[in-house]
């Protein structure tokens, strides 16, 4: 079975410039893999080590059927042949200097640290 | 260089003193491969905060898929800083995502929310580097051709 999954500008490197690739998994975590199979390098830049295990990163949003994937079950989130998969950067950021900063590359805006989230 | 209207600078000034002391947040976009900011589109800032601003991830995507829908991209991203200067901070460096995006700054501080000049200054930050850019304020974009407009080709959503 085959999921589309939208791709952001930023991320395009990994997939030689397309918009939308074709993946598949019954969650998000194995539609995960599978990209990154495809497209090596992609994982690291959605998923980070949380202290539960794998997470999506703080600045990172997946959509699932339109719904954030923080609020359906995060990578165990299932998937059906018809889902659909967005992936969005946040567009976030301000004059606070954000504790634990990575290295300054937009390569790494998934590199930081938990954010003040908002109240 | 941006090239934008005065109308829509205007209105991007008026959202950040609207906003004061938090900081405002908003895209403005434009046809897609255009480089021409059309169509404003003021965010709430999610965080609701003086110091960080944040889209709300519910709006992100449906600003996203509406510019889909209608051929656009983020021409420019826009925030406030409400006490510093108009200049992109480390955070804002690590976190800006869209490389064709010109990142315009506003600041109101030392009472620029009131009265007075605010600065209104637009930078490319693409891996991490950050490069400003003039600004250049038009009454109104130049006419165009059909033409003249770039197919965007693109697959459809």
């Amino acid at each position: 079975m085959a999921i589309e999954v939208r791709i952001p500008t930023i991320l395009r490197t990994y997939t030689g410039g397309e918009r939308a690739v074709e993946s598949s998994g019954s969650s998000v975590a194995e539609l995960i893999d599978a990209l990154e199979s495809s497209h090596p390098g992609i994982k690291e830049r959605l998923v980070e080590d949380g202290a539960d295990g794998p997470a999506v990163r703080r600045f990172v949003n997946i959509y699932v059927d339109d719904e954030d994937i923080r609020f359906t079950g995060s990578l165990a989130t299932e998937l059906s042949d018809s889902s659909t998969v967005v992936i969005l950067p946040a567009v976030a950021g301000g004059s606070a200097d954000l504790a634990a900063q990575g290295p300054a590359r937009s390569a790494d805006l998934a590199a930081q640290g938990p954010a003040p989230l908002p109240a | 260089m941006l090239t934008i209207s005065g109308a829509i600078r205007d209105a991007i000034v008026a959202h950040a003193r609207r906003d004061h002391p938090d900081e405002a947040c908003g895209v403005v976009a434009g046809a897609f491969g255009s480089d021409r900011p059309t169509r404003h589109v003021p965010m709430v800032n999610a965080a609701m905060s003086p110091t960080f601003y944040e889209f709300d991830s519910g709006d992100l995507l449906r600003l996203y898929r509406e510019m889909d829908d209608r051929d656009e991209e983020p021409v420019v991203i826009y925030h406030s800083h409400t006490a510093t200067e108009a200049y992109p901070s480390r955070t804002d460096v690590n976190l800006a995502s869209e490389p064709n995006a010109h990142y315009v700054l506003v600041s109101t501080r030392d009472g620029a929310h009131e009265s007075g000049p605010v600065d209104f200054r637009s930078y490319r930050i693409v891996d991490g580097e950050v490069t400003e850019e003039e600004v250049s304020i038009v009454e109104r974009y130049p006419d165009v051709t059909p033409d003249d407009v770039p197919d965007p080709k693109r697959e459809s959503a």
